[in-house]
């Protein structure tokens, strides 16, 4: 019989009659739920503490550092920034990994559009096997192909140039800005595209001035998403680059790394240099990062 | 039904020139630097080489022979295989233990959700460079803030040289790759936690379900997908994981091959071996990983299959 599985817990929830609220209200209050509240904050602080471990110490010097790891920065210094920043290099570096990221994410964008348009909106022979090459694009080791693309851009003269790596980036973003634009194309009504037919436009004219303007959102999705695994992306510099002038980030910060081991200051001022460009990205786009990321699950 | 309806009537046409001009650009770029070397590395694998990319000839699998029989291959490929299994097997463990804990806790929670969910996610968005050269420095003996807390706290025994030691860079190495990756996780239990109908655990507390039998036969079942879906993410990320151990022990996998992986011994025999041909076996190697993954992910998605199907 359902009564004698009665618990104490559903006994103790059964007048369920009051407002939700009332009741939340109620459960926060228990034994158990403070427990977990804690665990909750306990893993925030696990998550949290060390970058912001990192910001501190980038404000205080190698001194301080050495005799207390911990405390706050009481007289905040910026010197370590102006070493990385100058000495190091790290503007040089920096300068390099926005070139490459901004124009990969541009051009991979550009050409995405139109194809990704066509494939959602118009019939033609081979579209299904079109989408589907675009998406074996998503599948691909990047391992497998590093060799082969170390040769092809040898073969072209373009190994320890930014170029290449722009090349790798905007080809290999294809995919998945194609995936997502196709999505968002296909969403659209038909009538949108008639009525500017009646009004006498072409279809790059209709494409350029009704459809990219409508899929904004999508597109801002798509830089994002992209911007992030090319600005952290570290093996194929690694691989590409060789000489310091044409350093990113990442391979900067290796080299960085090895010289400045007893400047403690510095390489927190390097680290931060490095993720600073992500954190803004981050606060600006909290909500489609969230929503880009558990795109497909749910509501 | 609908959908393809309205679908249908969406689809226009447009004369084969256009087409061609707006296909074009993306599909020259994505077949000339990405489709045309994939095809290629396939092939790679089969040849002897001399020198960089200088052909010699057709040699069968003489390769992965060569993987499997020759000095240090024959040693250091099984060790850095086993270390990628383990960084799998640690994540998958973890992000389904706690990971799906804290999911399903913040999913009982109101406005202090989004905050959460921020926080937990955000050293998913650093470089996986920094986050290894930040806990390098965290976890250095000279004047790192852990040993430090650690000491302060009466532990002088614990803290010890984390990784400098084989038998403790490994593990940790382990759970500093899922501190950065289990946010996504999270994230994604939620959304699939979120589209769960409250009514159907309504329905199982009137039936007299406790919390725990609610979970177990209402709610994890429908997360049955979601959960599939992560676990072969964090197969391929396990298996391809290169950055966090190369900031952590650099090339070699540092202290001993302690922390040696797969990617890197790729990296090595490619481009710091010097062997004349460094082309013909890392390529067998990487061909043998990407098998690898190809065949796991497969056999993972239908052991998801079975799995949803013999739950519901």
């Amino acid at each position: 019989m359902n009564d004698t599985t009665l618990t104490l817990d559903s006994v103790e929830r059964a007048p369920s009659g009051p407002p939700a609220a009332a009741r939340s209200r109620r459960r926060r209050r228990s034994p158990q739920a403070v427990v977990i509240t804690t665990v909750l904050w306990l893993y925030a602080a696990v998550c949290v503490l060390p970058l912001l471990t990192m910001i501190f110490n980038s404000f205080r010097t190698h001194l301080q550092i050495a005799t207390d790891p911990w405390p706050l920065p009481t007289d905040p210094t910026v010197e370590n920034y102006v070493s990385a920043w100058a000495e190091a290099s790290f503007g040089r570096y920096a300068l390099n990994s926005i070139l490459i990221t901004v124009c990969s994410v541009a051009i991979s964008t550009a050409v995405s559009l139109p194809a990704a348009y066509a494939i959602a909106r118009w019939r033609f022979r081979g579209r299904g096997a079109l989408e589907g090459l675009f998406m074996s694009g998503l599948l691909i080791p990047f391992m497998l192909a590093i060799l082969p693309m170390f040769y092809l851009m040898d073969g072209l003269r373009l190994i320890d140039s930014p170029l290449s790596l722009i090349l790798i980036y905007s080809a290999n973003g294809i995919p998945f800005t194609v995936f997502v634009l196709v999505s968002f194309f296909r969403q659209l009504p038909g009538e949108l595209e008639e009525a500017a037919f009646l009004d006498g436009g072409n279809h790059f004219t209709v494409f350029l001035r009704i459809m990219v303007p409508l899929v904004r959102p999508a597109i801002a999705t798509v830089v994002v998403f992209r911007f992030v695994p090319i600005w952290n992306d570290f093996l194929m510099p690694l691989v590409m680059l060789r000489s310091r002038d044409n350093y990113t980030l990442g391979v900067g910060l290796t080299t960085f790394f090895g010289e400045y081991q007893n400047d403690w200051a510095s390489l927190f001022a390097g680290l931060v240099i490095t993720t600073l460009p992500l954190l803004v990205l981050f606060i600006l786009a909290t909500r489609q990062i969230i929503q880009g990321l558990t795109a497909g699950i749910g509501k | 039904m609908a959908q393809k309806i309205k679908y249908a009537s969406n689809v226009q046409r447009a004369p084969a020139v256009v087409v061609v001009l707006f296909i074009l650009p993306a599909f020259a770029l994505f077949a000339a630097v990405l489709l045309y070397p994939m095809a290629s590395a396939l092939g790679y694998s089969l040849f002897e080489w001399r020198g960089g990319a200088n052909l010699v000839r057709f040699n069968w699998f003489e390769n992965f022979v060569v993987l499997f029989t020759e000095q240090p291959y024959v040693e250091q490929m099984p060790r850095a295989f086993l270390h990628n299994i383990a960084i799998f097997a640690g994540t998958l463990v973890l992000q389904n233990s706690l990971g799906l804990f804290l999911a399903v806790q913040l999913h009982k929670l109101g406005r202090m959700r989004r905050l959460f969910q921020v926080l937990y996610t955000t050293p998913y968005l650093v470089s996986p460079l920094v986050v290894g050269y930040l806990w390098t420095l965290l976890l250095s003996p000279s004047f790192g803030p852990v040993n430090a807390a650690l000491e302060w706290l009466g532990l002088e025994s614990l803290a010890v040289s984390w990784l400098g030691e084989p038998t403790t860079a490994l593990p940790v190495l382990i759970l500093v790759s899922v501190w950065q990756w289990i946010g996504f996780p999270v994230l994604l239990y939620g959304a699939a936690l979120g589209a769960i109908p409250p009514e159907l655990s309504d329905a199982a507390s009137v039936d007299g379900a406790d919390g725990w039998r609610r979970f177990r036969h209402v709610t994890l079942p429908l997360l049955t997908p979601v959960i599939g879906t992560v676990s072969i993410l964090t197969f391929i990320g396990g298996m391809e994981t290169f950055t966090l151990p190369y900031a952590f022990g650099g090339a070699t996998g540092s202290p001993a091959g302690a922390t040696d992986v797969l990617s890197l011994l790729f990296f090595r025999v490619s481009f710091q071996s010097g062997a004349s041909n460094a082309l013909g076996v890392s390529s067998a190697l990487a061909t043998l990983l990407f098998l690898f993954i190809l065949g796991g992910a497969l056999l993972g998605r239908r052991m998801i299959r079975a799995q949803e199907e013999r739950l519901s």
